[in-house]
């Protein structure tokens, strides 16, 4: 064996290429084609082209099919277990956390106070607060109005030392004063001469101002990038938001400002002075937070910021099975709360009901529709699809009339005094009108591959084993239905998969005891706006299905499955 | 359906951009109008989609019937970047929610609502019903109960209680599938009082208390989801009682004459307005206030109650109210706002759901299934 | 050959017809007696009905007229699985979830018999076929010959009497088919099996069978032994339809016993002998076979009519040479003749004159 061959690729495992090479190996050497190069390069050449132009044919439903259907999947995939908001919205707070104990019942220190203050007025600003009040509302009972709330209130604390500081000098409630002081003079004069087109020149903090007032620079950047961006407004026009006095409040308590020069030096000092002065007003945060919401002082909040801090989480699939993510771990749900595990048994079970219900109503029909001739088959056949040609809705709905107590079914039953009038049927909203609407509605799904694969299986077979000596039954047991088994596969993963996924005649004719987990993935698509959840509820359900197909081809073998001839 | 209405969508934006650049005068010459569909739409379209493009000559108004799911949609307009939707009709808890989102634009509702014609502001005139900053309030309507004339005897119920009352009322009753509004009722016919009723529901015992009182009709109620449910219901004679939305037993009382009766005893009031979707472009945005403006001035909310039974938002309307348009009777009776309607009602909670919607939703959900 | 001395008939149809849709007759008045241990062949073209015939014996078609009696006893509401036939079809009908064994077996097992009995009588009939080694596989795993032994032997394994063969060789090619046809028939003779076999080829027919019953139009054309039917067909359909034939049409002139002088449109004059014309003045097509032609003065009888013919074509076939000739107006008239040493090759454009015996040219019944 020559080394060209084996060069296109060096993986030396048992791989069907390997495989083929050291077969080759075992003869003489590689076979030549008429020019002298390996057949088998020549063969992969001649092959490659080939190969091309499948694919550029393939393309554009590749491309539809990536698009519209596996990059949702993925994106579902990834929402199951994406948690950022949090981290991005309380960056601050979810460092401070990090040593915090959320199993002992305790607050957490003073500085996470601190910094969920920073965290929360900046994100009242963006107005993302409300967003994460949502949510950690999925997770603990009262963050919405919580959030909102703090939204409001948060302003309060800096407009304590904001009214101070601009009772000492004015000019600390003015925005050109802040921005000589916070700003780069560069970038001060570059936005002076900015004409109101174009884009604003990017606000620059001054050199040194972030080592002496290193939180004030922190928001003012913020503030003023804030402003630039979001609002389109110069900074040099806008006065600060109360938060950057709160940091200018703990910079100056912090830090000796004695030394420094540069612009605005004078109202520095002085500011510095007021705040070492004893009547000057501070604010305590915790206590602030309690003004808010006492809830603030309720250690649970804090124990869901930190449980749900990391980038992600498994809290939505620990819902989605009933479990919740607690500081101690995972943990079961109250018994009243408990309704997945049931909901996902119930689907299963229903499924399987309707698809058992399928075969045994489709089965004949697809056997009489196999066995006559064409044209009559064809026009039957159109009656199986009848069904397709009317809304989903209206065939539902249609159920609903002809199955409610005072319903056409229990009307003509009444009639032939077959039940007492005060005695009529419950035969919708609950499982029974699920499983009669759903079974109609999805044997054109069974009956179809059942058919196609029926039509193929020669009468000459029943010919022969009659000849043989079969009864019919016999013949049918031991000759037909066996090779009518891929028809019933088919049909049976068909419908089973449509079914456990269904939402809207559960939706309709399910009542409490029909609805499928589908039924609250849409409720958590569409009303909740959990989409985590439905996405974790989703992806189980994808897991679950992919294990019943790999049961099934485990059992009775996938290419025993055909949908057509 | 659904791709057509996409279709017209898309061509309405195409059709706006185009007009926006030819025109040149900064207003977009189509809108993309979402609401419920049936009969509250038509009263939309009626009162003042109309007479607006009939007033503005070249614009037209595409509607979309999306506003049961107008939330998940816009949120996921939003992630996709392209907003196709120009006003949005939606309940107020969805509107509090797409605000908190940042779904929906925070407006101004002195600056871009008009005042009423004596001069009160608009935020006056809508006073309590702006529960959100993004929020613009088009009417009142509650969700009440209906019931059968012909099956309950000769004595009528005359409060919400009688649902939980099956010996005097046998027969199915109709519920709607979520735990707003009927968690209340409950607790209202347990002997909570009306002031106590949220600070009960709150604790966990007064959520299971809830649930035991609806426990004792469960069997017997035919849990809904869609408003239509209900009077179809009550037509079919399938249930003797049940709640829905003081319009939808209107139109079957009045218009279709079924043998209903309202009742209107602690009938739940919610509100429904528009919100706009945040970062429309500039063009769109100016014609869409502009529309906003006249479709919510006083008179066209008056207009908008001759079409359907729901109270106009506004103060300044209520005194306009007339008469149906085709029927000629006087609404001021079937307003559920209306003061002989009104003794006993209680409005949404929205604060209060917006935290508890999770957490009691899993609960009722749970009993539900269970 | 059947035992002639034994008259009573094992398989027999009287007067049966056949109507799948009540308009149109599929088999008009089929009369056919079989004895015992007779392999017969219904040789015709699609749509001639022997398919339905073969189908009514096999209790898959019912007669929608006439009795249908198999060894005496009428079978017309006896179902197919009792009747006790054994078949083969053309696409072999082997069950494809089974395996060889387990489709040999089938036939027993619905026969209640015993496991041992039935595991030596599987052996031995995979071992008539030569398939002792298969008796593992799939169908799906087997040549087509091979699949058509296994039918072969799935149908005989049982030991039926009469064994019903549809096409079963339609779907093999030229060589193989020539070798199972002789296995079959040696087959069918050393178990003394009554056979009914349906082909549309001829030569098959010709080849396997003890008669052959040629159907057209929902009747038996001729029913005789390979040999009477190629040399002395009845009408001109059989003439037609079994093996090679040249034809020329024209009025009969004279009738002289079993000789017939027949004028053809171009007014010559030819001799014939008489099949199923009878009067002076019928209208008749009459047949040669291309081997029965003789082009060599010398060996013509004397006396007899020749006809002048121009050579259009020569085509060297091996064995024979085949010259394709324009005579009477009919440019397809074809001679044979067998490549000797001394054989003449004919040129095309040379001009001969051609002649035959009386008896080998047959005047039968002109085509409406």
């Amino acid at each position: 064996m020559s080394d060209a061959t084996a060069e296109p690729d060096k993986i030396s495992g048992p791989t069907p290429d390997n495989a083929l090479r050291a077969g080759d190996r075992a003869d003489d050497g590689p076979v030549l084609a008429a020019d002298g190069t390996p057949l088998k390069r020549s063969l992969s050449r001649a092959l490659r082209a080939q190969k091309l132009r499948a694919l550029a044919l393939i393309a554009p439903l590749l491309i539809f099919v990536l698009v519209s259907f596996i990059a949702p999947i993925f994106d579902m995939l990834f929402r199951s277990v994406e948690n950022q908001i949090v981290g991005e919205t309380l960056p601050r707070t979810v460092v401070a956390l990090a040593d915090y104990d959320a199993t002992s019942d305790e607050l957490p220190r003073d500085e996470v106070f601190e910094a969920a203050y920073y965290d929360i007025f900046i994100a009242a600003e963006r107005k993302e607060h409300t967003r994460l009040g949502s949510r950690l509302n999925y997770e603990q009972t009262g963050s919405s109005s919580l959030f909102r709330k703090s939204g409001r209130g948060i302003d309060d604390i800096g407009e304590v030392y904001q009214d101070q500081f601009e009772d000492l000098d004015e000019n600390w409630d003015e925005a050109r004063p802040w921005a000589e002081l916070m700003g780069d003079p560069d970038w001060i004069a570059a936005q002076d001469a900015w004409g109101g087109e174009g884009r604003m020149p990017r606000f620059e903090l001054r050199d040194g101002i972030s080592d002496l007032l290193p939180r004030t620079a922190e928001t003012y950047q913020i503030f003023a990038r804030f402003m630039q961006t979001e609002e389109g407004e110069s900074p040099l026009e806008e006065e600060p938001w109360t938060v950057v006095h709160t940091a200018l409040y703990q910079d100056l308590l912090a830090g000796d400002v004695s030394g420094y020069t540069g612009p605005r030096a004078d109202m520095l000092v002085a500011a510095d002075a007021l705040v070492e002065s004893p009547g000057f007003e501070t604010v305590v945060f915790r206590d602030a937070f309690e003004e808010i919401d006492e809830d603030w002082l309720n250690p649970e909040i804090w124990q869901t910021i930190k449980t749900y801090s990391p980038t992600y989480t498994s809290g939505y699939f620990l819902n989605s099975i009933d479990m919740q993510k607690t500081p101690e771990g995972p943990a079961l749900r109250d018994e009243d709360e408990r309704i997945y595990g049931l909901l996902f048994q119930r689907t299963l079970w229903m499924s399987m009901i309707i698809t058992f219900s399928c075969i045994l109503l489709g089965y004949p029909i697809a056997y009489l529709l196999s066995n006559l001739p064409m044209r009559t088959a064809n026009l039957l056949m159109i009656l199986v699809l009848l069904p397709f040609w009317t809304s989903l809705l209206v065939r539902t709905s249609a159920w609903k009339v002809m199955l409610q107590q005072q319903g056409v079914i229990n009307d003509v039953l009444v009639w032939l005094g077959m039940v007492a009038d005060d005695g009529r049927l419950v035969m919708i909203n609950n499982q029974f009108g699920t499983i009669v609407a759903m079974t109609h509605i999805l044997l054109p799904f069974m009956i179809l591959p059942m058919y196609s694969v029926m039509s193929t299986i020669p009468p000459s077979y029943v010919r022969a084993a009659k000849s043989l000596g079969a009864t019919n039954w016999t013949t049918f047991w031991r000759v037909y239905f066996p090779q009518s088994v891929p028809g019933i596969g088919a049909g049976s993963i068909l419908v089973f998969i449509l079914s456990i996924g269904y939402y809207i005649t559960p939706e309709i004719v399910g009542g409490t005891s029909g609805i499928f987990i589908s039924n609250r993935i849409a409720y958590h698509i569409s009303s909740s706006l959990n989409w985590g959840l439905a996405a974790a509820l989703g992806t189980i359900l994808l897991v679950v299905v992919l294990v019943l197909y790999w049961a099934y081809d485990r059992i009775v073998g996938i290419d025993n499955v055909k949908l057509g001839g | 359906m659904k791709l057509s209405k996409t279709l017209m969508a898309t061509s309405a934006l195409t059709v706006a951009a185009a007009g926006a650049y030819a025109a040149g005068h900064g207003m977009a010459d189509s809108m993309t109008l979402v609401s419920w569909g049936g009969a509250y739409q038509a009263s939309q379209q009626n009162a003042y989609v109309a007479p607006y493009l009939e007033m503005n000559d070249g614009v037209s108004a595409t509607w979309d019937e999306s506003s049961a799911e107008a939330v998940a949609k816009l949120r996921a307009m939003n992630e996709a970047g392209n907003i196709t939707w120009d006003l949005v009709d939606v309940v107020a808890a969805d509107a509090i929610r797409l605000c908190d989102e940042g779904l929906a634009m925070e407006v101004d509702h002195d600056e871009l609502l008009a005042p009423a014609p004596d001069g009160t502001s608009a935020s006056d005139d809508f006073g309590d019903l702006i529960v959100s900053d993004c929020f613009i309030p088009q009417i009142v309507y509650s969700t009440t109960f209906g019931y059968r004339t012909d099956m309950v005897g000769d004595t009528p119920p005359t409060s919400v209680c009688a649902v939980f009352d099956t010996e005097a009322y046998p027969g199915k009753r109709s519920l709607e599938r979520r735990p707003i509004a009927n968690m209340e009722w409950a607790l209202i016919c347990d002997g909570v009082s009306i002031d106590e009723v949220y600070n009960v529901l709150e604790t966990e015992e007064g959520q299971d208390r809830a649930l035991a009182k609806l426990d004792t009709i469960k069997d017997d109620v035919i849990w809904w989801n869609a408003g239509a449910d209900t009077p179809q219901l009550l037509a079919d004679g399938e249930v003797v009682i049940g709640s829905t939305y003081n319009g939808r037993l209107f139109s079957a009382i009045e218009e279709q004459d079924q043998p209903i009766g309202m009742l209107w005893d602690w009938q739940m009031f919610d509100l429904d307005g528009w919100i706009i979707p945040a970062g429309l472009p500039e063009d769109r945005l100016a014609r869409v206030q502009d529309f906003v403006r006249f479709a919510t001035d006083t008179q066209r909310l008056a207009d908008q109650a001759k079409y359907i039974s729901y109270g106009p938002a506004r103060a300044s309307s209520a005194p306009l109210v007339s008469t149906h348009a085709e029927l000629g009777i006087e609404m001021a009776p079937h307003m559920p706002t209306d003061p002989a309607n009104a003794q006993n009602t209680f409005l949404f909670n929205y604060e209060f759901w917006a935290d508890y919607r999770d957490d009691i939703d899993a609960k009722f959900q749970a009993w539900l299934a269970r | 050959m059947p035992d002639t001395s034994h008259h009573d008939a094992f398989v027999e149809f009287e007067r049966v017809q056949k109507s799948y849709d009540g308009i149109q007759l599929v088999v008009k008045d089929l009369n056919l007696t079989m004895p015992k241990g007779e392999f017969l062949t219904m040789l015709g073209p699609s749509g001639s009905g022997k398919t339905t015939c073969l189908m009514m014996l096999a209790g898959f078609e019912t007669a929608t007229h006439g009795d249908i009696r198999l060894d005496g006893r009428p079978i017309n509401n006896i179902p197919p699985h009792k009747r006790g036939i054994g078949m083969v079809f053309q696409n072999y009908a082997l069950f494809p979830h089974m395996t060889i064994s387990e489709n040999l077996s089938f036939p027993l097992e619905v026969r209640k018999i015993g496991k041992s009995d039935r595991e030596a009588k599987v052996k031995r009939a995979l071992d008539m076929v030569e398939m002792g080694a298969f008796g593992g596989r799939r169908p799906a795993q087997l040549s087509g010959g091979q699949q058509q032994r296994i039918a072969l032997a799935r149908a005989l394994v049982f030991e039926p009497e009469l064994v019903l063969m549809d096409e079963p060789l339609g779907a093999l090619d030229k060589q193989l088919r020539e070798k199972m046809q002789f296995e079959i028939t040696h087959l069918a003779h050393r178990l003394g099996i009554t056979v009914v076999y349906v082909t549309h080829d001829q030569t098959e027919a010709l080849t396997m069978s003890d008669r052959v019953a040629v159907f057209d139009d929902g009747r038996i054309q001729q029913l005789a032994p390979p040999d009477e039917l190629y040399e002395k067909p009845q009408n001109s359909f059989v003439a037609q339809f079994i093996g090679e034939n040249n034809t020329l049409e024209g009025t009969i002139r004279e009738m002289n016993g079993d000789r017939c002088v027949v004028q053809l449109n171009n007014g010559d004059l030819i001799d014939a002998m008489p099949v199923n014309v009878s009067q002076v003045g019928e209208r008749t097509r009459v047949s040669i076979r291309p081997e029965r032609v003789e082009f060599n003065k010398d060996r013509l009888q004397e006396g007899v009519h020749t006809l002048k013919a121009e050579v259009l074509e020569f085509i060297y076939m091996g064995d024979i040479f085949r010259t394709r000739l324009k005579v009477a107006g009919n440019d397809e008239f074809v001679i044979k003749t067998r490549n000797a040493p001394d054989q003449v090759r004919l040129e095309p454009g040379a001009q001969i004159e051609i002649g035959w015996l009386p008896e080998d040219c047959r005047a039968l019944d002109a085509p409406n």
